[in-house]
């Protein structure tokens, strides 16, 4: 652990960002964070039934140039938390609070007019199933000028050079041809490549990638993952990366926050969560991760039960019907997000460190 | 990829992470796809792009049922186009052949005689002539009765999806109000307010009875289409509301439209053919039309139903014509029956 970053130059700063080099680096550089989430709470109410709080209370900040995680098994609200940032839910029959600070604006104050502006040029975000996201009637490279055309102002002819140089800077082969072609011509990868590419169009600072490899094969998860990490660091965006795939997370992202039932219940740099998961609802999900080196025949190890078998959380901890060591207090009153040693943990009984 | 830091402390699983992440990190680089040199061999022919229209054409051009109601289409149309070259005779003109034939007591419909096929009227007229004439009123009658009433179907119907809200709650009512008349005789009505009936009261009257059907399949489609992945993905670039709307929506949501358009036109024609029936079309015979020919036919059908079965016969094929290539198209543009 490096000494200087005992001396916190933001102190208001609740969240910890631990990662070593790079978190020094946006320190020593006095880089405030690009976006600062503080307590956003997403509630969908429907006439005639319980509200229901999807996301509960979420804090956490994205440096520029960083990549941070959200991580959690279906239904933890990393999606709503990515559509509430970007003014995306619908707007009737939900309920957004807190406060999403992106270079000292708050996002959630904004009209629709003024969010409208930021999407895309500021703001971009990259969605799961490329086939779906792309609209299946234009030719992929109307798609890319369409944005360059909205937010830069650009001519229809001055933006198809600028969308071919994009679509080569994703990799996507022969790129005047592709142009003109349709969604349907295009394989998964090259969708989302495309994808990539019209959202990174704008150059915006803050890129949200939500379960970007999802729909895509192994190998092609590799490359688009690989893509953009280059394109994230040669253009300094930051990026924030939602989902389920621990494996994305060891790869990419720099700090991860581990979600459950709407709340964030540890944070920690990549290297540190992975080798010392304290939260046994983390240590579950690594532990149920097979194992080339693992005896043959040898059986997973689950997290028992689901999410349905969750408690509130404003009055135990959600996740204690499925811990594998619940104790009294559990059950009894909730755990808060404690920090210490760059870390975030919201637990009575968290798992033993190994040293 | 960031530089390794080194960490004090060796951790194995630090490690196992940090290779794992250089293997996901540099797989199979973006970079490499790049470098790949493409000889000329590997020289793609350049085909454009394929769009959903041109792919929906591509499997028409092999269906027989489409094509089969496209000769039948194609046959009436140029029938239309040509019919003054095509008909022998002329359609108004009492001809003194038949006349010479025809009287009032014994013979009031004079058959088939050389020079008149079918033979003639009740007036002294050649029926073949009047028959290949008739393709045009009726022709007119049902396009633009379509046209119209697609026209007002898809601004309602874009009202409402592009909207929502009490916009679409206010459309949408005034839609179920007219949904809630039977078609006909909503078409009666509109028919019967004009002074004076013409052919533009016929269309008018069909054009607004089509209306909300049109309105309430695009609003449909559109609400469908809203909720969907790309207009999502669209809105999160920021896209300008009328772009998503005329760009993303629209086109996306034409396709039962215009499926519904083209199994339409046979119904408008075929209500057209009512209204003249019912003596509310074109009471102007020197401009013969089937409907209005099966309208006049309806006295002497008992003893020469020949006169209402040949326009009846031409207007049951030109429906079945633009029926087979509506439901063809329908087929060709679902993509879930593809093959």
């Amino acid at each position: 652990m490096s000494p200087t970053t005992t001396a916190d130059p933001t102190p208001t700063d609740q969240t910890n960002v631990a990662d070593r080099d790079k978190a020094r680096r946006w320190r020593e550089g006095g880089s405030e964070p690009l976006l600062r989430v503080r307590d956003l709470r997403v509630t969908f109410q429907r006439q005639g039934q319980e509200p229901f709080e999807a996301v509960q209370g979420v804090s956490f900040d994205v440096h520029p140039g960083q990549t941070v995680g959200l991580v959690g098994e279906s239904g933890c609200g990393k999606s709503v938390t990515s559509l509430a940032i970007m003014g995306l839910l619908p707007q009737r029959g939900n309920k957004v609070t807190g406060t999403v600070d992106y270079e000292g604006t708050n996002l959630l104050d904004l009209s629709d007019q003024q969010m409208r502006d930021k999407r895309g040029k500021d703001i971009a975000m990259v969605f799961q199933d490329p086939l779906s996201s792309l609209n299946p009637v234009v030719p992929i490279g109307l798609q890319v000028t369409e944005v360059l055309e909205r937010h830069r102002g650009m001519s229809r002819k001055a933006a198809t050079p600028v969308a071919r140089e994009l679509l080569d800077r994703v990799g996507i082969p022969d790129p005047d041809r592709r142009l003109k072609d349709y969604p349907h011509q295009l394989s998964g990868g090259m969708r989302q490549r495309a994808l990539i590419a019209i959202a990174l169009a704008c150059q915006p600072r803050l890129l949200i990638a939500d379960e970007p490899t999802t729909a895509l094969d192994v190998t092609i998860q590799a490359q688009i993952l690989a893509l953009l990490k280059e394109l994230v660091e040669e253009s300094g965006t930051a990026l924030v990366m939602i989902t389920h795939d621990l494996g994305v997370v060891a790869g990419l992202c720099d700090e991860v926050n581990v979600l459950y039932g709407g709340r964030i219940v540890e944070r920690g740099d990549r290297h540190d969560l992975f080798a010392q998961p304290r939260h046994p609802y983390t240590h579950g999900l690594l532990a149920s991760i097979p194992r080339l080196d693992a005896p043959r025949g040898q059986r997973l190890t689950p997290i028992p039960g689901s999410v349905s078998d969750n408690l509130p959380w404003t009055s135990a901890c959600a996740f204690a019907p499925r811990c594998s060591q619940p104790i009294e207090v559990c059950t009894q009153k909730m755990p808060e997000l404690e920090e210490h040693h760059q870390r975030a943990l919201r637990c009575f009984n968290p798992v033993e460190a190994t040293r | 990829m960031n530089p390794s830091p080194m960490d004090p402390r060796p951790s194995a699983k630090k490690d196992r992470i940090d290779s794992l992440a250089e293997t996901s990190g540099r797989g199979g680089t973006a970079t490499a796809v790049k470098d790949v040199h493409v000889g000329a061999a590997g020289k793609v022919k350049d085909t454009g792009g394929v769009s959903l229209i041109a792919s929906a054409w591509a499997r028409l051009r092999r269906n027989p049922v489409f094509l089969l109601g496209l000769a039948i289409t194609v046959v009436f149309v140029l029938l239309a186009l040509f019919a003054p070259l095509l008909a022998p005779n002329d359609p108004t003109k009492r001809m003194p052949e038949l006349l010479e034939d025809l009287s009032r007591s014994t013979n009031p419909v004079p058959g088939p005689e050389a020079g008149f096929p079918l033979g003639s009227d009740d007036f002294g007229r050649d029926l073949l002539s009047r028959l290949i004439v008739g393709a045009r009123q009726t022709l007119i009658v049902g396009v633009f009765a379509t046209l119209f009433g697609l026209a007002g179907g898809i601004i309602l119907g874009t009202l409402a999806g592009a909207f929502g809200g009490w916009v679409d709650s206010l459309v949408m009512r005034i839609v179920d109000v007219m949904l809630s008349v039977p078609s006909l005789l909503l078409a009666v009505s509109i028919a019967a307010l004009a002074p004076r009936p013409s052919q533009w009261t016929v269309i008018i009257a069909i054009a607004v009875v089509q209306v909300p059907i049109f309105a309430r399949l695009l609003r449909g489609s559109m609400l469908a289409q809203r909720a969907s992945d790309h207009v999502l993905a669209a809105r999160a670039l920021g896209v300008k509301q009328s772009s998503i709307v005329f760009r993303h929506m629209l086109p996306n949501s034409l396709g039962p439209v215009i499926v519904q358009s083209t199994l339409v036109l046979a119904t408008s024609i075929i209500d057209a053919a009512a209204l003249s029936f019912l003596g509310l079309g074109n009471p102007d015979d020197r401009q013969p039309e089937w409907g209005q020919m099966l309208g006049a036919s309806q006295q002497w059908i008992r003893d020469y139903p020949h006169l209402a079965f040949y326009p009846a016969a031409c207007i049951i094929v030109v429906a079945l014509g633009f029926t087979l290539m509506g439901e063809s198209l329908r087929e060709a543009l679902d993509p879930k029956s593809r093959r």
